[in-house]
Protein backbone atom coordinates (compact mmCIF):
# COMPACT_ATOMS: atom_id res chain seq x y z
CA UNK A 1 0.00 0.00 0.00
CA UNK A 2 1.36 3.41 -0.84
CA UNK A 3 0.24 6.93 -0.10
CA UNK A 4 0.35 9.23 -3.09
CA UNK A 5 1.05 12.86 -3.73
CA UNK A 6 -1.93 14.76 -2.33
CA UNK A 7 -2.24 12.56 0.71
CA UNK A 8 -5.88 11.93 -0.19
CA UNK A 9 -5.15 8.98 -2.49
CA UNK A 10 -4.25 5.48 -1.41
CA UNK A 11 -3.18 2.56 -3.59
CA UNK A 12 -3.59 -1.03 -2.46
CA UNK A 13 -1.97 -3.85 -4.42
CA UNK A 14 -4.33 -6.79 -4.94
CA UNK A 15 -2.47 -10.09 -4.86
CA UNK A 16 -4.38 -12.41 -2.57
CA UNK A 17 -7.34 -12.63 -0.19
CA UNK A 18 -5.54 -10.67 2.52
CA UNK A 19 -5.42 -7.72 0.15
CA UNK A 20 -9.19 -7.96 -0.31
CA UNK A 21 -9.57 -7.36 3.43
CA UNK A 22 -6.91 -4.62 3.34
CA UNK A 23 -8.70 -2.83 0.49
CA UNK A 24 -11.95 -2.94 2.46
CA UNK A 25 -10.22 -1.49 5.52
CA UNK A 26 -8.66 1.34 3.52
CA UNK A 27 -11.99 2.20 1.89
CA UNK A 28 -13.64 2.13 5.33
CA UNK A 29 -11.03 4.60 6.59
CA UNK A 30 -11.67 6.87 3.60
CA UNK A 31 -15.43 6.70 4.28
CA UNK A 32 -14.76 7.64 7.90
CA UNK A 33 -12.67 10.62 6.79
CA UNK A 34 -15.71 11.79 4.82
CA UNK A 35 -17.95 11.15 7.85
CA UNK A 36 -20.13 8.84 5.76
CA UNK A 37 -23.42 7.57 7.17
CA UNK A 38 -23.61 3.89 8.09
CA UNK A 39 -25.68 2.76 5.11
CA UNK A 40 -23.74 4.69 2.46
CA UNK A 41 -20.48 3.42 3.95
CA UNK A 42 -21.62 -0.23 3.99
CA UNK A 43 -22.98 0.05 0.44
CA UNK A 44 -19.71 1.42 -0.92
CA UNK A 45 -17.43 -0.99 0.96
CA UNK A 46 -19.58 -3.92 -0.16
CA UNK A 47 -19.29 -2.79 -3.78
CA UNK A 48 -15.52 -2.48 -3.39
CA UNK A 49 -15.35 -5.96 -1.88
CA UNK A 50 -17.07 -7.37 -4.96
CA UNK A 51 -14.76 -5.74 -7.50
CA UNK A 52 -11.50 -6.41 -5.66
CA UNK A 53 -12.44 -10.07 -5.18
CA UNK A 54 -13.12 -10.24 -8.91
CA UNK A 55 -9.66 -8.78 -9.56
CA UNK A 56 -7.95 -11.28 -7.25
CA UNK A 57 -9.93 -14.38 -8.21
CA UNK A 58 -10.32 -13.84 -11.95
CA UNK A 59 -8.12 -10.93 -12.94
CA UNK A 60 -4.72 -12.26 -11.93
CA UNK A 61 -4.43 -9.54 -9.30
CA UNK A 62 -4.08 -5.82 -9.80
CA UNK A 63 -4.55 -2.72 -7.71
CA UNK A 64 -7.13 -0.32 -6.41
CA UNK A 65 -6.72 3.43 -6.07
CA UNK A 66 -8.88 5.21 -3.52
CA UNK A 67 -9.49 8.95 -3.79
CA UNK A 68 -11.58 11.20 -1.60
CA UNK A 69 -12.93 14.63 -2.39
CA UNK A 70 -13.56 16.23 0.98
CA UNK A 71 -15.24 19.33 -0.44
CA UNK A 72 -17.89 17.34 -2.29
CA UNK A 73 -17.96 14.38 0.11
CA UNK A 74 -17.18 12.08 -2.80
CA UNK A 75 -15.24 8.82 -2.82
CA UNK A 76 -13.86 7.34 -6.03
CA UNK A 77 -12.06 4.06 -6.62
CA UNK A 78 -10.34 2.75 -9.72
CA UNK A 79 -9.61 -0.97 -9.79
CA UNK A 80 -7.48 -2.54 -12.51
CA UNK A 81 -6.48 -6.14 -13.01
CA UNK A 82 -4.11 -8.07 -15.25
CA UNK A 83 -6.45 -10.84 -16.36
CA UNK A 84 -7.80 -11.78 -19.77
CA UNK A 85 -10.58 -9.20 -19.70
CA UNK A 86 -14.28 -9.92 -20.10
CA UNK A 87 -15.44 -10.94 -23.57
CA UNK A 88 -19.13 -10.19 -23.00
CA UNK A 89 -19.43 -7.21 -20.68
CA UNK A 90 -23.24 -7.07 -20.79
CA UNK A 91 -23.45 -10.71 -19.74
CA UNK A 92 -20.94 -10.21 -16.91
CA UNK A 93 -23.05 -7.41 -15.46
CA UNK A 94 -26.20 -9.52 -15.29
CA UNK A 95 -27.22 -11.23 -12.07
CA UNK A 96 -26.65 -14.93 -12.47
CA UNK A 97 -23.27 -14.59 -14.18
CA UNK A 98 -21.59 -16.75 -11.58
CA UNK A 99 -17.95 -17.34 -10.90
CA UNK A 100 -18.80 -20.28 -8.62
CA UNK A 101 -17.43 -18.21 -5.72
CA UNK A 102 -20.29 -15.77 -5.61
CA UNK A 103 -24.04 -15.84 -6.00
CA UNK A 104 -23.69 -14.46 -9.50
CA UNK A 105 -24.56 -10.97 -8.32
CA UNK A 106 -21.07 -9.56 -7.81
CA UNK A 107 -20.40 -7.00 -10.54
CA UNK A 108 -24.05 -6.22 -11.21
CA UNK A 109 -24.59 -5.89 -7.47
CA UNK A 110 -21.63 -3.54 -7.12
CA UNK A 111 -23.08 -1.32 -9.83
CA UNK A 112 -26.38 -1.08 -7.97
CA UNK A 113 -24.66 -0.02 -4.75
CA UNK A 114 -22.82 3.03 -6.08
CA UNK A 115 -23.80 6.31 -7.71
CA UNK A 116 -21.60 5.94 -10.79
CA UNK A 117 -20.04 2.79 -12.22
CA UNK A 118 -17.97 2.16 -15.34
CA UNK A 119 -16.31 -1.05 -16.47
CA UNK A 120 -14.21 -1.60 -19.57
CA UNK A 121 -11.58 -3.85 -21.03
CA UNK A 122 -8.19 -2.16 -21.09
CA UNK A 123 -6.27 -2.09 -24.40
CA UNK A 124 -3.21 -3.43 -22.61
CA UNK A 125 -5.21 -6.29 -21.07
CA UNK A 126 -7.32 -6.79 -18.00
CA UNK A 127 -10.29 -4.71 -16.98
CA UNK A 128 -10.75 -1.37 -15.29
CA UNK A 129 -13.65 -0.62 -12.99
CA UNK A 130 -14.31 2.93 -11.85
CA UNK A 131 -16.87 3.65 -9.14
CA UNK A 132 -17.88 6.79 -7.34
CA UNK A 133 -20.42 7.79 -4.71
CA UNK A 134 -21.34 10.85 -2.78
CA UNK A 135 -21.24 9.90 0.88
CA UNK B 1 -13.23 -8.06 18.92
CA UNK B 2 -12.03 -11.60 18.37
CA UNK B 3 -9.38 -12.14 15.71
CA UNK B 4 -10.34 -15.69 14.88
CA UNK B 5 -13.53 -17.66 14.54
CA UNK B 6 -14.66 -19.11 17.87
CA UNK B 7 -17.02 -22.06 18.30
CA UNK B 8 -18.49 -22.96 21.69
CA UNK B 9 -21.02 -25.66 22.58
CA UNK B 10 -23.85 -24.57 24.88
CA UNK B 11 -26.96 -26.71 25.47
CA UNK B 12 -26.38 -28.77 22.29
CA UNK B 13 -26.09 -25.54 20.33
CA UNK B 14 -22.87 -24.47 18.65
CA UNK B 15 -22.28 -20.75 19.05
CA UNK B 16 -20.10 -19.37 16.28
CA UNK B 17 -18.60 -15.88 16.31
CA UNK B 18 -17.21 -14.54 13.06
CA UNK B 19 -14.66 -11.72 13.41
CA UNK B 20 -14.49 -8.72 11.10
CA UNK B 21 -12.06 -8.93 8.19
CA UNK B 22 -12.26 -12.70 8.08
CA UNK B 23 -10.45 -14.06 5.04
CA UNK B 24 -12.13 -16.11 2.34
CA UNK B 25 -10.09 -19.16 3.29
CA UNK B 26 -11.06 -18.90 6.95
CA UNK B 27 -14.77 -18.73 6.25
CA UNK B 28 -14.57 -21.64 3.79
CA UNK B 29 -12.62 -23.63 6.42
CA UNK B 30 -15.44 -22.85 8.84
CA UNK B 31 -17.80 -24.79 6.60
CA UNK B 32 -15.73 -27.94 7.10
CA UNK B 33 -14.89 -27.39 10.77
CA UNK B 34 -18.46 -26.62 11.73
CA UNK B 35 -19.78 -29.68 9.92
CA UNK B 36 -17.39 -31.88 11.90
CA UNK B 37 -18.33 -30.19 15.18
CA UNK B 38 -22.06 -30.66 14.50
CA UNK B 39 -21.57 -34.39 14.07
CA UNK B 40 -18.94 -34.74 16.81
CA UNK B 41 -20.97 -32.84 19.41
CA UNK B 42 -24.40 -34.10 18.24
CA UNK B 43 -25.46 -30.45 18.03
CA UNK B 44 -29.12 -29.70 17.37
CA UNK B 45 -28.64 -26.04 16.64
CA UNK B 46 -26.07 -23.55 15.31
CA UNK B 47 -26.07 -19.81 16.00
CA UNK B 48 -23.73 -17.73 13.86
CA UNK B 49 -23.04 -14.27 15.26
CA UNK B 50 -22.09 -11.78 12.53
CA UNK B 51 -22.35 -8.63 14.66
CA UNK B 52 -18.65 -7.92 14.06
CA UNK B 53 -19.01 -8.02 10.29
CA UNK B 54 -19.07 -4.50 8.90
CA UNK B 55 -20.21 -5.84 5.55
CA UNK B 56 -21.54 -9.07 4.07
CA UNK B 57 -20.73 -9.35 0.39
CA UNK B 58 -22.01 -11.95 -2.05
CA UNK B 59 -19.19 -14.39 -1.25
CA UNK B 60 -19.73 -14.33 2.51
CA UNK B 61 -23.49 -14.44 1.94
CA UNK B 62 -23.14 -17.51 -0.20
CA UNK B 63 -21.01 -19.28 2.43
CA UNK B 64 -23.51 -18.40 5.18
CA UNK B 65 -26.28 -19.93 3.07
CA UNK B 66 -24.14 -23.03 2.50
CA UNK B 67 -23.41 -23.33 6.23
CA UNK B 68 -27.13 -23.32 6.95
CA UNK B 69 -27.84 -25.89 4.26
CA UNK B 70 -25.08 -28.25 5.37
CA UNK B 71 -26.07 -27.92 9.03
CA UNK B 72 -29.65 -28.72 8.05
CA UNK B 73 -28.52 -31.86 6.23
CA UNK B 74 -26.80 -32.88 9.45
CA UNK B 75 -29.91 -32.29 11.53
CA UNK B 76 -29.01 -28.95 13.09
CA UNK B 77 -31.05 -25.75 12.70
CA UNK B 78 -29.03 -22.63 11.99
CA UNK B 79 -29.69 -19.04 12.99
CA UNK B 80 -27.70 -16.03 11.82
CA UNK B 81 -27.79 -13.30 14.48
CA UNK B 82 -26.42 -9.81 14.94
CA UNK B 83 -26.79 -8.52 11.41
CA UNK B 84 -26.38 -4.75 11.33
CA UNK B 85 -29.28 -2.78 9.82
CA UNK B 86 -27.09 -1.28 7.08
CA UNK B 87 -25.87 -4.77 6.15
CA UNK B 88 -29.45 -6.03 5.91
CA UNK B 89 -30.45 -3.12 3.67
CA UNK B 90 -27.41 -3.66 1.45
CA UNK B 91 -28.14 -7.39 1.10
CA UNK B 92 -31.69 -6.56 0.00
CA UNK B 93 -30.26 -4.21 -2.64
CA UNK B 94 -28.00 -7.03 -3.79
CA UNK B 95 -31.12 -9.22 -4.06
CA UNK B 96 -29.56 -11.75 -1.69
CA UNK B 97 -32.08 -13.39 0.60
CA UNK B 98 -29.67 -15.95 2.12
CA UNK B 99 -31.79 -18.99 1.27
CA UNK B 100 -32.11 -21.48 4.12
CA UNK B 101 -30.82 -19.08 6.77
CA UNK B 102 -33.05 -18.37 9.74
CA UNK B 103 -32.42 -14.89 11.05
CA UNK B 104 -32.77 -13.64 14.62
CA UNK B 105 -32.03 -10.25 16.10
CA UNK B 106 -29.94 -11.64 18.93
CA UNK B 107 -28.43 -14.76 20.44
CA UNK B 108 -31.11 -14.60 23.14
CA UNK B 109 -33.90 -14.69 20.57
CA UNK B 110 -32.29 -17.57 18.65
CA UNK B 111 -31.80 -19.63 21.82
CA UNK B 112 -35.38 -18.90 22.88
CA UNK B 113 -36.68 -20.29 19.58
CA UNK B 114 -34.39 -23.33 19.76
CA UNK B 115 -35.55 -24.07 23.32
CA UNK B 116 -39.19 -23.57 22.34
CA UNK B 117 -38.80 -26.24 19.67
CA UNK B 118 -36.91 -28.61 21.96
CA UNK B 119 -33.57 -28.20 20.18
CA UNK B 120 -31.70 -26.65 23.13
Amino acid sequence: MTERGSGASVVVALRDEHDIALARREVAKACDRLKAGALRKVRFITAVSEIVRNAVDHGGGGQIEIDVDQANKMITVRCTDTGPGIPDMDLAMKDGYSSARSMGKGLGGAKRLVDRFRIENRPEGGIEIWMSSRL
Amino acid sequence: MADTISIYLVEQVLLVTIPDNITDTEIVDLLENLSERIVGEAARGVVIDIASLEIVDTFVGRVLAQLSSVAGMLGARTYVVGMRPAVAMTLVELDMDLPGCRMALSLTQALRELRRDGLA
